[in-house]
């Protein structure tokens, strides 16, 4: 295989715009999650209001004048500011963070706490991430495989009652999961009994592996179900419409006027040239399903990222919510580089555009 | 997906309409939305929008005569069981309707008068009533007059409930059924009657309309006793002026053509108030957002280069910004009302995926022969642009700003879903809201979850299935597939 010096050159260009858009991205991201220095009032506030509460009932200040615990309180503020940074300008420390936020160095939570008591971003990410991985990643394969085979039937059997039947039924898909799953709450919990309506697990979880991993799947039947039918009709339709496009090709017809079967027809002609769109759009979605869903993760009382970014926005956790933003960013950066390269050795039109 | 082919297309409004409803999903598209539009006009000629609000916050007590978590009336069509439903009886209404006698007599030789009260009434109903509250309109100065209540079941026997001094000369309730006095008078009054211990506490309004027999001592298997209940109030009034007016409510399981929620509030309002709202907040994002959208990939097709390459980089950034966070994140900080939460989401959206294909729309139209004439001819870039490319790429685009109308609706829900919405607006979202947080989930309350879902879903289907028929319209390809 020959790559040309022009291809590298393309991808090194590629990278470097790359990590610009997700400097940009990042650097935005703490802006507008610290409200451009505005949620440093809120914690200076709060923090005075602490310290204020603390000096009053602290046995060693109680019985000073006023004049003298203020004092005291004045100084314990000015001693924490320093020590927590808040003195520098917010304009200043943006560009602290945004140094910290792309050297993955990404602090501490100022609220939340990972589940094993630990303050430190990284880990509350880390501990969550799995969670979301293990239902939006299970969630998203099954769909791409589902999508997959029941759009390539159809695609096959286009006009027929079935065709007919996911074509009306298709609008359903703009109603997004988290709706469904209230439905199926509504259903499965509180009507017939069978199945949680929320968590990861049993409460008291299982001692034994094997049960607890049985009752995560208990858990997760619901919050998975309610993405798979959200978007389940009108994501086979459109990947059947694709590939009767693809179908109608010049090169399709000449292949079947050449006599060849069927199957190797759909296999060579149709579904090669169609595959690489939606793998395309099954990376981006891969990577984007990482991020967590708010809405679901929240109706189901899922503990995975989305529900942990809901706790940091209501407590004005910033450093948890940029934290949560530069790992998504750089996956995605890293995944579209990635999707690019291997376009550019695939696709023989790319490559030779770049020659 | 945008196909050129039919770019050229000439497009009337009569045409238009004629073909939407050949189609089935076209013709339900707009009966529904038309439904909507007329219930969104209804809505608003019918509540003006301040007194939905004064009702939403329930001021003055406007709802304390509703029931709590009542359902729909016309559950018992459904469940072929006659469900509670209020019974309120006044002694004001005295003379005015049956079933109602109230006499103040003098007590000669003193400032003292004698007062009687009776209500009569009839429940014909299977289930017990949710609540027992008993509403007094007195009249005195200095001394409050003295009561005393006594309750006659249909099988004629009387229980002394409490005796009574009105607390206050302006409105003063009694609510009979967390009232611990009565509650252990009943308790005692059953265990003598039954013969036997209860071990569990039993309710008071389920005490005072049960068959008093054994089957009393469980809520499971109690049952309502049916007929003619009497209420009788007698009393003392201490000052030659004093007067008093009793109101009884016996509050059903059942109310109103909605039902109500924890807070007693009729969910009619927010069901009748969502669809405006939802309707134009769903409306106005697409719409904005497509003009916006239009008018950058127009620009980005049309002038290419360094603007081009500059709004493919923004749209790069916009991809990786957590937009779902940032827009709570600013919700939270800031208890937006509704239409900062729209402007919010339309600047969230300006450089979005949609700007991807309309350029690549543009890019073509910008190759054909009839521009290149333009540009022979002298045109302008403006006129080229406002004359020749935007009417041709309008009509591809009309389907997309109808089907990504549904996608608002539920964003305004989910943000009202979280506690997000607007602060003031009964909105549907907001009512799923409080009844996932007023554990309908878990308590069963089904009319309350499924009733603003069902509106919410049918504002979503009208538009995706009139986008779905337009769609097919405007791309003629789609129809063979």
């Amino acid at each position: 295989m020959h790559i040309s010096m022009n291809f590298i050159k393309f991808i090194v260009k590629r990278a470097i715009t790359l990590y610009i858009i997700v400097v940009i991205s990042i650097y935005i991201t703490i802006v507008v999650a610290n409200m451009g220095g505005l949620v440093d009032n809120f914690i200076k506030s709060q923090l005075l209001l602490d310290i204020k509460y603390r000096v009053k009932r602290d046995p060693e200040y109680r019985y000073l004048p006023p004049a003298e615990q203020q004092k005291i309180i004045d100084k314990i503020y000015d001693l924490e500011l320093e020590k927590r940074g808040l003195k520098t300008p917010f304009l200043i420390r943006s560009f602290i963070y945004l140094k910290d936020a792309l050297t993955l160095d990404l602090g501490r939570a100022l609220q939340i706490t990972s589940d094993s008591g630990s303050r430190q971003v990284k880990n509350i990410i880390l501990e969550r991430l799995p969670q979301t991985v293990l239902l939006f990643t299970t969630a998203m394969i099954i769909n791409f495989f589902l999508r997959l085979f029941i759009g390539l039937y159809l695609s096959r059997h286009h006009g027929s009652f079935l065709d007919k039947f996911f074509m009306a039924l298709s609008p359903t898909s703009v109603i997004p999961g988290w709706f469904y799953g209230l439905f199926l709450i509504l259903t499965f919990y509180t009507w017939l009994h069978v199945l949680p309506p929320g968590g990861l697990v049993d409460v008291p979880p299982p001692k034994d592996p094997i049960q607890y991993g049985l009752s995560v799947l208990k858990h997760m039947i619901l919050p998975l179900s309610s993405w798979i039918i959200s978007g389940f009709f009108l994501g086979c339709y459109s990947t059947r419409t694709f590939f009767l496009i693809f179908s109608t090709e010049d090169y399709v017809e000449v292949a079947k006027a050449k006599g060849l079967p069927p199957r190797l027809i759909e296999r060579r002609y149709i579904l090669k040239p169609t595959l690489p769109p939606i793998i395309t759009s099954f990376a981006l979605g891969l990577i984007g399903s990482w991020g967590g869903a708010i809405i679901t993760e929240t109706v189901f009382n899922w503990p995975g990222l989305g529900l942990v970014t809901y706790q940091a926005i209501n407590s004005f956790d910033t450093p948890v919510l940029v934290g949560i933003t530069v790992i998504y960013a750089y996956l995605l950066a890293l995944t579209v580089l990635i999707l690019d390269i291997i376009y550019g050795i695939v696709d023989p039109r790319i490559k030779v555009g770049y020659r | 997906m945008i196909y050129l082919s039919t770019v050229g297309a000439e497009y009337s409004i009569k045409g238009i309409a004629k073909e939407i409803l050949s189609y089935k999903s076209g013709v339900i598209g707009i009966a529904i939305l038309l439904f909507l539009i007329f219930l969104s006009i209804y809505t608003v000629i019918t509540i003006p929008y301040d007194q939905a609000i004064r009702m939403w916050r329930g001021e003055d007590r406007m709802w304390i005569e509703n029931p709590r978590n009542a359902v729909p009336i016309w559950y018992k069509y459904i469940f072929g069981k006659n469900i509670p439903e209020n019974i309120a009886i006044d002694s004001r209404d005295f003379g005015k309707k049956l079933g109602i006698v109230k006499v103040i007599s003098d007590i000669p030789g003193t400032n003292f008068k004698k007062l009687y009260i009776e209500f009569t009434f009839t429940y014909p109903y299977d289930d017990f009533p949710s609540e027992i509250n008993v509403f007094f309109f007195a009249k005195y100065n200095m001394n409050a007059p003295l009561l005393y209540i006594y309750w006659i079941k249909p099988n004629n026997r009387k229980i002394e409930l409490l005796s009574y001094i009105v607390r206050s000369p302006r409105e003063d309730i009694l609510y009979l059924s967390i009232n611990p006095v009565i509650g252990n008078k009943l308790q005692n009054y059953i265990e003598k009657t039954v013969g036997e211990e209860s071990e569990v506490f039993i309710p008071v309004e389920m005490a005072l309309f049960a068959v008093e027999d054994r089957t009393l001592l469980s809520s499971l298997t109690a049952k309502p006793l049916n007929g003619v209940y009497k209420v009788i109030i007698e009393g003392m009034l201490f000052e030659k002026d004093a007067d008093i007016d009793v109101r009884l409510v016996v509050y059903g399981k059942a109310w109103g053509m909605f039902g109500t929620d924890d807070l007693r509030r009729d969910l009619l309002i927010p069901i009748l108030w969502g669809t405006p709202v939802a309707i134009s907040f769903g409306l106005s994002a697409s719409l904005l957002i497509s003009i916006i959208h239009l008018i950058i990939a127009v620009a980005s097709g049309w002038y290419g280069k360094w603007v081009d390459s500059l709004i493919q980089r923004l749209t790069e950034i916009y991809m990786i910004i957590p937009f779902l966070s940032f827009l709570i994140l600013i919700a939270t900080f800031y208890k937006l009302n509704i239409v900062i939460i729209l402007m919010i989401i339309i600047v969230l959206n300006i450089f979005g995926g949609g700007i991807k294909s309309t350029r690549a729309l543009v890019m073509q139209i910008k190759n054909y022969p009839y521009i290149e004439a333009a540009l022979a001819y002298g045109a302008s870039s403006r006129r080229i642009i406002f004359l020749y490319i935007i009417p041709k790429i309008l009509p591809p685009m009309v389907p997309g700003l109808i089907s990504s109308v549904p996608g608002f609706v539920f964003l305004e829900a989910g943000l009202s879903f979280l506690g997000l919405g607007d602060p003031y607006l009964p909105t549907w979202g907001k009512v799923i809201n409080d009844a996932f947080t007023g554990g309908a989930m878990y308590k069963g309350y089904y009319y309350w979850v499924l009733e603003p879902s069902l509106m919410l879903i049918l504002t979503a289907l009208a538009f995706a299935f009139l986008g779905f028929a337009l769609d097919r319209i405007v791309n003629p390809k789609l129809k063979e597939m």
